[in-house]
């Protein structure tokens, strides 16, 4: 009897990994759909006579970005002076802290700029896209729009995937470049380097190839924000307190799929 | 149940018959593993109001969503106005589905638009008409609603009844060819749902839409309905006039018209399925 019970529950327990597995590489599957789909409703919207609205993609660059911009850039401005504090406190152990410039502007536009803007932007505006279209579901309005032969993926998708893509590299741009100044302003102060001589230094340790990876990781967060709020909320069941659960949910994932990201793509640049 | 108990239509009947909007032929459908129509056929005529009935958890809600083709179907096949669904394309679908309008049970107004920019919407997104020209035949619809005057209101600011109200004008608002309502009264108060009912009788006088309705209300489904749908656990009990289903001998259908509590609409099954939550989505995933 109890043989037969552990069976059971250990047939069980496979069932429900393997149903969670096909579930996971289902939404990988959803979310690829719906990037592909934007594109082609943005592409051939015009054509169809059912154009991404830009006015939509407007409102949302607003929402996305510009009311984004004084927390970005004061958090990126933290992070690099954090690591300017930590940096000259270690290079001072080797007696190199004028060194301190080179490492912390190239970890800063590559890595930190882009993944504290991807962070904020998933928490404030993929949480929400993940709310207002799991809202949209339970209220049965995707139904409607479905109905009026509104594309919700035309409607509700590519405004913002497609304000996320523009917007989450500007805000990298703007962190990074508040980030670095901050952080030349206390080198300033602690080390006595002047501030044209740290932003030459800086202009002459970045590459264009570290802009590059910066701005193209970002776009990437931006994708990734973007699918997973809309995949979480499309997923919803069961009313208002599925929607807070898929909102957490894009939230975690979002940020997750980030971190990822930046480690493999770390791994496969420098490897 | 047996067979023989199924009333199918008079088709003998000495008038003819207006040709089917909506034809339904062997529906199955899913959801999950759980078989939920089981086989039904059926068809909506031109110029008819359809009423669906049921008891609750019948399949009722979901017929009206594959009728509108909203759902995957398992098999079976459904022509929406002389066109089998599955041999559409994706532009052929999106023409095939400006023909259609839906108000659904809850509104679902976007919350996020006005209530005149709602009625509007479908306007704005298929037609090439300037702004003002969209306007009034959006505030004409809202009249006929009589909505008139509530254009600048957002959802969250309306009355129950109002926002059915809304989501009508918004519905027909391409006067549509078929118009699909669920539960259009329940939840209002005796005055409004009448009111509603008469709306119903005048979209299909006026434009001749065929109208197909899911209700819960005996007195308006016999006061609206040209035919009936009854169905019973996934199957078709009985398709027929008001007078033919009030005079029928079925068990089932007397049980359902005089409100006599069945105990065995449930399946246990389900019920257990449905308590041990097998199907409640989200929560359950890992990360
Ligand atoms: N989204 C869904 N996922 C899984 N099962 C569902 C879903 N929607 C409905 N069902 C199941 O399908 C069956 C029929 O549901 P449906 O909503 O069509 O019933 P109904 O006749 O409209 O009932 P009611 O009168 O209570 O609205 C029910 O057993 C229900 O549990
Ligand atoms: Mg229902």
């Amino acid at each position: 009897m109890a043989t037969e019970n552990e069976h059971n529950s250990a047939g069980r327990f496979f069932e429900n990994v393997g149903r969670s597995a096909v579930h996971g590489i289902e939404e990988v599957g959803n979310g690829g759909v719906m990037v592909l789909e934007s594109l082609y409703w943005t592409i051939f919207g015009y054509r169809l006579k059912q154009p991404v609205r830009m006015n939509a993609v407007i409102e949302q660059m607003m929402e996305i970005g510009i009311t984004a911009i004084p927390i970005i850039a004061m958090l990126g401005g933290a992070i690099s002076v954090t690591l300017a504090i930590q940096g000259i406190h270690t290079l001072r152990i080797f007696g190199a802290e004028s060194h301190v410039t080179a490492g912390l502007a190239f970890v800063v536009v590559r890595e930190f700029a882009p993944m504290i803007t991807g962070i904020l932007v998933a928490g404030r505006s993929g949480s929400a896209l993940a709310a207002r279209i799991g809202t949209m579901k339970i209220n049965q309005e995707i139904d409607a729009l479905k109905v009026m032969g509104i594309n919700p993926i035309r409607y509700l998708v590519a405004p913002p995937l497609i304000a996320m893509v523009i917007m989450v590299p500007c805000l990298t741009i703007m962190s990074a470049g508040v980030g670095l100044f901050l952080a030349g302003v206390y080198i300033n102060v602690e080390l006595g380097i002047s501030l044209s001589a740290y932003l030459d230094q800086v202009i002459d340790i970045l590459k264009v190839d570290d802009v590059a990876q910066g701005l193209s990781k970002s776009c990437i967060y931006a994708v990734e924000i973007a699918v997973i709020g809309v995949v979480n909320g499309a997923g919803v069941r069961g009313g208002a307190e599925g929607v807070g659960k898929a909102t957490t949910r894009s939230v975690v994932q979002a940020i997750s799929a980030i971190i990822v990201t930046a480690m493999i793509v770390v791994i496969m640049s420098t490897v | 149940m047996s067979e023989q108990d199924i009333v199918m239509e008079d088709r003998s009947a000495a008038q003819s018959v207006p040709p089917s909007v909506i034809e339904v032929e062997d529906l199955v459908t899913h959801y999950g593993e759980r078989e939920i129509l089981k086989g039904v056929t059926m068809e909506v005529r031109e110029g008819e109001i359809m009423v669906i009935m049921g008891g609750s958890g019948s399949g009722k809600s979901t017929l009206l969503r594959h009728l509108m083709a909203l759902e995957q179907k398992t098999s079976g096949t459904m022509t929406i106005l002389g066109q089998n669904i599955d041999d559409l394309n994706m532009q052929e679908f999106t023409d095939l589905r400006k023909k259609l309008g839906v108000a659904f049970q809850g509104g679902a107004l976007f919350s996020s638009l006005t209530v005149g920019e709602n009625v509007m919407l479908p306007l704005y997104e298929h037609t090439g008409l300037d702004r003002k020209t969209m306007e009034i035949m959006a505030r004409m619809k809202m009249e006929v609603v009589e909505l008139g005057g509530f254009e600048d209101l957002m959802p969250a600011e309306l009355s129950g009844g109002m926002i059915k109200r809304a989501a009508f004008a918004r519905a027909v608002v391409m006067d549509p060819r078929i118009l699909f309502c669920d539960e259009p009264s329940a939840g209002l108060d005796p005055a409004v749902a009448s009111a509603l009912d008469e709306l119903i009788l005048n979209l299909r006088d006026a434009m001749g839409m065929s109208i197909v309705v899911v209700t819960h209300e005996l007195d308006s489904a016999f006061k609206i309905a040209d035919r009936i749908t009854i169905l019973d656990r996934g199957h078709i009990l009985m398709i027929g006039t008001v007078d033919e289903v009030k005079s029928s001998t079925n068990e089932r259908i007397y049980n359902l018209l005089n409100r006599v509590p069945d105990g065995e609409n449930l399946d246990p099954d389900e019920y257990l399925a449905r308590l041990t939550g097998e199907e409640s989505g989200v929560g359950n995933q890992p990360l």
